[in-house]
This record gives C-alpha cells, structure tokens and sequence, in this order.
C-alpha cells in the first residue's frame, strides 16, 4: 500500500460522505458467502454487506441476530474490489470497533439486528469508519445525521419482498423535506421540535432542499421495478438484501437490478432488462407480521 | 480563454451511468456550461468532451459494456475529443491496471494501482500544487498558484507513465514497492494526475470541492480540440 507522507487529513467527514457520493446510482448487495460476493461485483454493485444471514432468514429463523463472524466479513473483504460493509447492532459500540478494526469501508448500524441498546444509537462521530443508518421519516434521519450517521437508507421493512414500506418511509423524507422548505423560517423551531430532529440541520434542509448527506433506499427491493420505483421518488440509491439471492436466478437479477438503477427513468429499456428474471423471492404481505417482528420500529 | 471570437461554450457530456456525476453536472453549471448527462451512445452526439465520474469502477465499466458506450467513447478520444476520468473515471482511462479484469477504455498511457492507498479509513484529504493552472489558466482563477486541495477516497495512484503522458501533480508519499527494490527505487513522491493529449486522469475528485480549476483546465481542453 501507498503511504502518504505529510499536509493529509485522514478519515475527514468529506471523505466519509464522499465515499456515499460515489455510491450512488449504484446496487448495494447483501451477501452471507464469498461466491456471493463475487457474483455481486460480477453484476455490477457498487459494494457488498457482508452478512451470516439475508434478513429473510432472520424473520424466519428468528433469534438474536448479532454482528457477523469477523473471518466472514475479512474473507469477503479479500475476495472483492468493490467495497465492504457490514452490520453492528444499533448501539453496540463494540461491534462497531470491531468491524472498524478489521479496515472494511462502512458499518451499518441496522435495525435488522436485534439492537444492544433499546434509548440510544453508537455515537457515530467518535469512529474514523462512516455508518449508515436507517430511517422512517425526516426526524430519525436528521437525529442520525446529528449522531454522525455520513450516510442515510430509508429502512423499509427487510426480508419481506415487500417494497410498500420503503415507500412509505421515501415518501415520509421526502415530503418533510418539501414541507421544511416552504415553511417560512420562524416555523422551523416548533417543526424541529415535533420531529425530534436538531434544529441546525432543519434549518439546512429549508436552506437546501436536501439531506446533507446521500440517501440510499432499502428494505424490500425484490425487482427491478422496485429498485427504479425507488429511484424515481428520489432515493439515490438502492439496497438489495434478501431480493437477490432468496430468487431463482440470483445472478440475472442482481445484473438486471443494476441495469434498472441506471435507467430509472426510462420505462423502455426497464420492460427490456425486466424479462425472464425466473423467480422473485417470496413475498409477505406486512399485516401478516406479528407486531413485536416489525424490524423497522427498531431505532430511537 | 482570452479569445474575443465569441465562440459557444464546449458541450460537455458527463457519463452518468454510475456515480458522482451529479457534481460534475453542477460543476460545469458553475462555470456557465450546460452538461449533457450521457446513458446511451446516443447521448454523445455533438459533445465536445467527456467526463466520466468518479464511482465504482467495475460497475461503471460493466454498464459501459453493456450499453454499448465502449468502442464510441474511443472513436470520441480518436476525434481529439477530450475525455477526463477522475478516480473510477482515471482507472477506466488507463491502458494497465496490473491485470485486473475488468472492462477498461485503455486510453492512456498510464499504469494506474486501485485502492492504492487502502480502504475507505485511509482515504484522506491533501493539497496538492498543479503548475499548469498557472502556465495554462492565467488571468481565469482568482489565484492560479494557489495549492489545490483535493479528496482522495479509496483512490487510486499512477504507478508510471509511458512516454506519451505528462504528469500534473503529485503528492508527497511512497509507493512501498517489492522488496527486491532498493530504497533508492521506492517512490518518495506519488503521481495523482495525469495528462496526455486531449485526455485528463485525476485519482481524486474535483467535483467534491468548490474550486474549479480542473474544470476551467478540462474545458479549455475541450475547447481548444474543436
């Protein structure tokens, strides 16, 4: 490796929310094995989520889901050029540390974990690695941001196939974002109260229009479809966890999910890349989830 | 551009497949340059230049292979059109990458390292001096001399660079090379950008910051190629 010498800042908040930037327009993979990780570069994503189990198993299997087995998250690491992520239990400081130590590119601190701590998130500021974390509405995703999160997912809910509620949760962030901006100033403290949101950055919503930092979609994505359907509402991005490999053709349609990302707007070519997929993965309809499972209430 | 014949402005495509590239748009619409967001091979009819954005390399080049924008980004290049990479955008440039596989331009004669300097907790930011903004934008910049500061995010390095390709800047640094070297052939400084013709490599990214001098530099290349 190259080592810079002098006059350099390492790990800055530029770079982290830099590294989201050049993410975007781009498929983020969950993946539980190697050969996993290498059929998700060889269709096209921009990184992978190292992962023991896609959610789908972990609502089936139930359990405490914890942070991956450290050789896991190293063998994907050296078996890909894309970069690496994994997954720390909301406010497990430790597992954070942990994947930090091991030198992969982002930690998600992610509901679909059962979270180690039930009031407060990792303060995010103190690690040199960059988090994303996930959100239902504008609120929790500034008070993410506020926490140091340097990278934002509309939560959705994972394992489910069901893209429903990452709508619901795109459309949430996107509408107050809209709301914040016509608002005359005055109004921006009584909003920030009510969202549980810090006011300096409601205030650089109304100023700007836009999270400051890159908002991915996630949760639910099972076709290409859903993964332009999130686009076109405004995600700049797109997580696919169970979508992918709990279909019949995992290779088809992680490329044809990448394709679609692109080409989100162009509902021509989304008929051509949408054609013989095989089979999408089972979905669940979300009133069937008994209410102690719903994995997006997670978070605080 | 000191010139008084009231050209129009060059047409910039930016590929927007993956990436970064909404910045290089904003960027060119800075500099009062309308920026054509480029998907198909159609999109590149009547530009004048090329950016192709910092993002996931691999991916960028699998879309360009499969949307078929490969062999006419180089007939562009053949044309004298300019083409600058900055970072993913460098790596798809370069005529060697050590052997990777994946789908590359090749237009550069540049030997180009990925994620050069580690993961994402060494990427960094530097100043970097680029002597050509003086030589070459005088008159434009608000302080042509000054260092440029620059985001460096899992990027890559020029590890050499044939006869064909200049250097524009470097970083101080070393390039820890086999161990058979001796220490007087480790590199004590770092090439991240590079220039050959009317085509541009950066290892960082441009679009990231406010200062525009790449810009500026990128269109007066594309520019001068019409």
């Amino acid at each position: 490796m190259a080592q810079v010498l002098n006059g350099v800042e390492k790990s800055t908040w530029k770079t982290k929310v830099g590294l989201a930037q050049m993410l975007k327009g781009g498929v983020i993979m969950d993946v539980v094995t190697v050969d996993q990780a290498k059929v998700a570069e060889e269709a096209g994503a921009v990184a992978v989520m190292a992962l023991e189990r896609v959610p789908a198993d972990i609502r089936k299997q139930g359990g405490v889901a914890r942070m991956s087995a450290p050789e896991l998250v190293s063998r994907i690491k050296e078996s890909v050029s894309i970069p690496v992520m994994a997954k720390a239990r909301i406010g497990h400081i430790v597992e954070a540390q942990i994947l930090e130590a091991l030198g992969i590119d982002y930690i998600d601190e992610s509901e679909v974990l059962t979270p180690a701590d039930d009031q407060f998130h990792i303060d995010k500021h103190l690690f040199k690695i960059p988090f994303v974390c996930g959100c239902r509405n504008l609120g929790e995703a500034l008070r993410r941001i506020g926490e140091g999160a340097a990278m934002i997912r509309t939560k959705g809910e994972a394992g489910t196939g069901n893209v429903v509620e990452a709508v619901r949760h795109q459309r949430a962030v996107q509408g107050d974002i809209r709301r914040i901006q016509a608002m005359p100033r005055e109004e921006l403290m009584t909003v920030a109260k009510e969202l549980g949101a810090p006011y300096d950055l409601v205030l650089l919503i109304h100023e700007t229009g836009k999270l400051p930092v890159v908002n991915f979609a996630a949760g639910g994505v099972a076709t290409p479809a859903d993964a332009a359907l999130m686009m076109q509402l405004g995600s700049e991005g797109v997580f696919v966890g169970s979508g992918i490999f709990k279909s019949g053709d995992p290779a088809k349609r992680a490329k044809a999910i990448v394709q679609a990302v692109t080409h989100y707007n162009n509902p021509k070519l989304l008929a051509e890349i949408s054609k013989d997929l095989g089979e999408p993965m089972v979905g669940i309809e979300i009133s069937q989830i008994p209410q102690d499972q719903v994995l997006s209430q997670r978070g605080w | 551009m000191h010139t008084n014949n009231s050209e129009r402005q060059p047409r910039i495509g930016v590929l927007a497949l993956q990436g970064a590239f909404i910045e290089h748009v904003r960027a060119l619409q800075d500099l009062g340059v309308e920026a054509i967001q480029v998907r198909l091979p159609e999109d590149l009819a009547g530009l004048d230049g090329l950016i192709i954005p910092g993002g996931e390399s691999t991916t960028i080049g699998k879309l360009m292979t499969n949307w078929d924008l490969i062999e006419p980004v180089k007939d562009m290049a053949a044309e004298g059109k300019a083409i600058w990479g900055t970072c993913a955008g460098m790596i798809l440039l370069a005529k060697d990458i050590g052997g990777l596989n994946q789908p590359l331009l090749g237009l550069m004669d540049i030997k180009v390292k990925r994620n050069a300097f580690g993961s994402q907790l060494d990427s960094f930011e530097a100043d970097l001096s680029v002597p050509a903004f003086e030589k070459e934008l005088s008159g434009q910049g608000d302080s042509d001399d000054k260092p440029f500061h620059a985001v460096f995010i899992r990027a890559p390095l020029i590890e050499a660079l044939g006869p064909q390709a200049e250097e524009i800047a470097r970083i101080p640094g070393e390039e820890k090379t086999q161990s058979n070297f001796s220490q007087d052939e480790q590199r004590q400084t770092i090439v991240v950008a590079a220039r050959q013709n009317n085509l541009l490599a950066t290892a960082f990214h441009p679009e990231l910051t406010p200062d525009r001098r790449f810009h500026q530099l990128f269109l007066k290349m594309a520019g001068r190629q019409r």
